[in-house]
């Protein structure tokens, strides 16, 4: 299947999230208003994989959390399968950046909890609970305490955790941001293997344009403020021109390459430098030669 | 090479840290036994033992400077001087004195019949502070984490709370007498008081200390507010809640004085007081130590007990601890131990082959 018609494919299917003009604003000191962000729109499709990236400041994180609930907006809205989302839901999962398994309960007690918030009896959730596990493939670590795991293993059961609970969306801000870089490597493809095996939309926060590139068919380029944006604004939306499955040798391909520096240039317009007029400060003993 | 034990943000070796856990108390020891047993160390006053010519009797004691001008007195009179020893005053007994005193404490009967033994009036003391703690923390855990968890709750109940806090607890001692009688209601009552307001307070803290991402995470999850309060925030907390109510048993202590010596006195406090009125200070040395035992071995046994309740905040305590606490919580834990057998052995859980 051509990389065109993939999109064509995606297009045709029906929009769970659905994001119109959003805008958020708080009171600041003295005063003033706060933007964070300014009339943003943009449309995830079903089990489609969205990252959005951009420099910090630019409102990535408090967009995600708009859209979780955690934070209410001041303007727009945001449907989710056409309802208005008020509040945070079970229908819109969430991986955390920082390490949120409840560290009072063993691993898969960890994954039950949402299937518990839904009725769900001790026996059934259990049992799914370990299919969830048994997916990030940590099933036997299932009687362990979070503080045992490692930081990769952490975030992969924090993914069981928000998929049991059987969420129409996942949010995920900025999940693998605290791990190493070969941690994070490893855990990219195995979100990917998880999202192949699982009827899930993702919308995935990152300041990674390479992890942004490699992991979405879309890639939106939120942008700071500037004279014509109040608040952090939508730059642009980037459909990603590799195939699925993606393979660590896309990497270096020529169309990841030209996405990637697409993007860069977003984020980074050049600047002029004016290094040779900096002055050269000090720091070695009298008598030195600067080299 | 890390910084020494004595160096700002330092490190202790374990061995160290044992050894200055002896010295803590070592220290003030012979600090007290330098003071008692060296004759020319302070020894402020004479103990007369022969009078002599002057208008002392033997027993007294004197100042000094007075023994010595009582002396020279007698020696221009030419009489015969007074003699005697140096002694500390008599509020400050040598160790041996009120070593021997713990011991004699328990198994003299009291001067007066009627009277309470010691271990009568330290139990007396026990059960006032433990009611009073026991109440105070049925009122004050649930308020103190409602105030935490809900801001309009905190709003509604911390500045009052912080207005009462200031008021000491003794000056309710009179009200309490009024209200609740004189014998033990009014005692617990003042230990309530001292305790319940900077209780609600410091839970209510503890209980916004945290982590507001776990939160957060369990309403992505969908729990309700009644889940999240039960089910997140009270496991949440509870190590540290743990630790602020072995903080707050302290404190408790600080007020047992004061409210046993509300309207009938009892207890250890009687005990310390009747003593002193009688100035056998090493009794009253005794009673204060005996306080200071029994908070700092309930104390350690505390924390002791609480490296087991939560295994999950990472510490390990060692092999021999933990077939220790196995050993002590073996009644507490049997009839749990016979409900899962008698589960397992049940007909209806029997796998038939």
């Amino acid at each position: 299947m051509s990389v065109s018609d993939r999109f064509r494919r995606i297009a045709a299917r029906p929009v769970v999230l659905d994001v119109q003009h959003l805008g958020m604003a708080f009171p600041g000191s003295g005063g003033g208003v706060v933007h964070a962000l300014h009339d943003v729109s943009f449309q995830v499709r079903r089990r489609e994989f969205v990252t959005v990236v951009g420099a910090s400041g630019c409102g990535k994180s408090t967009l995600v959390r708009i859209l979780a609930g955690l934070t209410a907006h001041s303007s727009g809205e945001v449907l989710l399968d056409g309802r208005p989302v008020n509040g945070p839901g079970p229908d819109r999962g969430m991986v955390f950046q920082g390490y949120t398994l409840f560290p009072w309960l063993s691993v898969l007690k960890n994954v039950m909890f949402g299937l518990e918030m839904q009725e769900v009896g001790h026996d059934a959730a259990r049992a799914e609970a370990l299919q969830w596990l048994d997916l990030v493939g940590l099933a036997h670590k299932a009687e362990a305490w979070p503080h045992q795991l490692s930081g990769g293993q952490r975030q992969r059961v924090a993914i069981a955790r928000a998929l049991a609970a059987k969420p129409r969306i996942l949010l995920m801000d900025e999940p693998f941001g605290a791990l190493d870089p070969q941690t994070r490597a490893n855990l990219q493809e195995h979100l990917l293997q998880i999202w192949s095996h699982v009827d899930i939309t993702i919308v995935f926060i990152t300041h990674d344009i390479d992890e942004a590139v490699w992991l979405a068919d879309r890639v939106l380029v939120l942008q700071p403020p500037d004279a014509a944006h109040p608040g952090g604004w939508l730059r642009e939306a980037v459909e990603v021109p590799l195939p699925v499955p993606r393979t660590r040798a896309m990497l270096a391909s020529d169309a990841f390459r030209a996405t990637r520096e697409r993007i860069d240039a977003l984020i980074h317009p050049p600047q002029v430098h004016a290094a040779e007029r900096l002055p050269v400060f000090k720091l070695t003993q009298a008598g030195d030669e600067i080299l | 090479m890390a910084r020494g034990g004595w160096r700002v943000g330092g490190e202790l070796s374990p061995r160290s840290a044992a050894v200055l856990w002896c010295c803590a108390f070592l220290l003030p020891l012979a600090a007290w036994c330098a003071v008692s047993y060296v004759p020319w160390l302070w020894h402020p006053q004479v103990l007369i033992s022969e009078p002599g010519g002057s208008s002392y009797s033997a027993g007294m004691r004197v100042e000094r400077a007075d023994f010595a001008a009582a002396q020279r007195e007698a020696a221009s009179a030419g009489t015969a001087p007074p003699s005697g020893e140096r002694v500390n005053p008599i509020f400050l007994p040598a160790p041996h004195a009120v070593g021997q005193a713990l011991w004699t404490g328990f198994t003299t009967p009291p001067l007066r019949r009627g009277d309470p033994w010691l271990h009568e009036s330290l139990g007396h003391s026990v059960s006032v502070i433990l009611w009073g703690f026991v109440i105070a923390s049925l009122i004050g855990v649930p308020l103190g984490i409602l105030c935490g968890a809900v801001p309009a709750m905190a709003r509604l109940v911390e500045p009052f709370v912080d207005f009462i806090r200031y008021m000491p607890a003794p000056a309710f001692g009179a009200l309490c007498v009024a209200v609740l009688g004189i014998n033990d209601a009014p005692k617990i009552a003042i230990i309530v008081i001292g305790t319940l307001f900077q209780m609600v307070l410091v839970i209510a803290n503890t209980t916004r200390n945290l982590d507001r991402s776990l939160v957060e995470a369990a309403l992505t999850l969908g729990a309700s507010d009644k889940r999240l309060l039960l089910r997140v925030v009270v496991p949440g907390i509870l190590p540290n809640l743990y630790t602020d109510l072995r903080v707050l048993l302290g404190w408790a202590w600080t007020y047992l004085i004061v409210a046993e010596l509300i309207g009938a006195s009892s207890g250890i406090s009687w005990y310390i007081n009747q003593q002193g009125k009688y100035r056998a200070y090493e009794n009253v040395f005794a009673g204060i130590i005996l306080i200071g035992i029994i908070g700092l071995v309930s104390d350690q046994v505390l924390a002791w007990i609480g490296r087991f309740l939560f295994p999950w905040s990472g510490q390990r305590p060692s092999k021999p601890s933990q077939i220790a606490f196995a050993i002590v919580s073996f009644p507490l834990r049997l009839p749990w131990i016979l409900l899962v057998l008698a589960r397992k052995h049940h007909p209806a859980n029997q796998v038939k082959p």
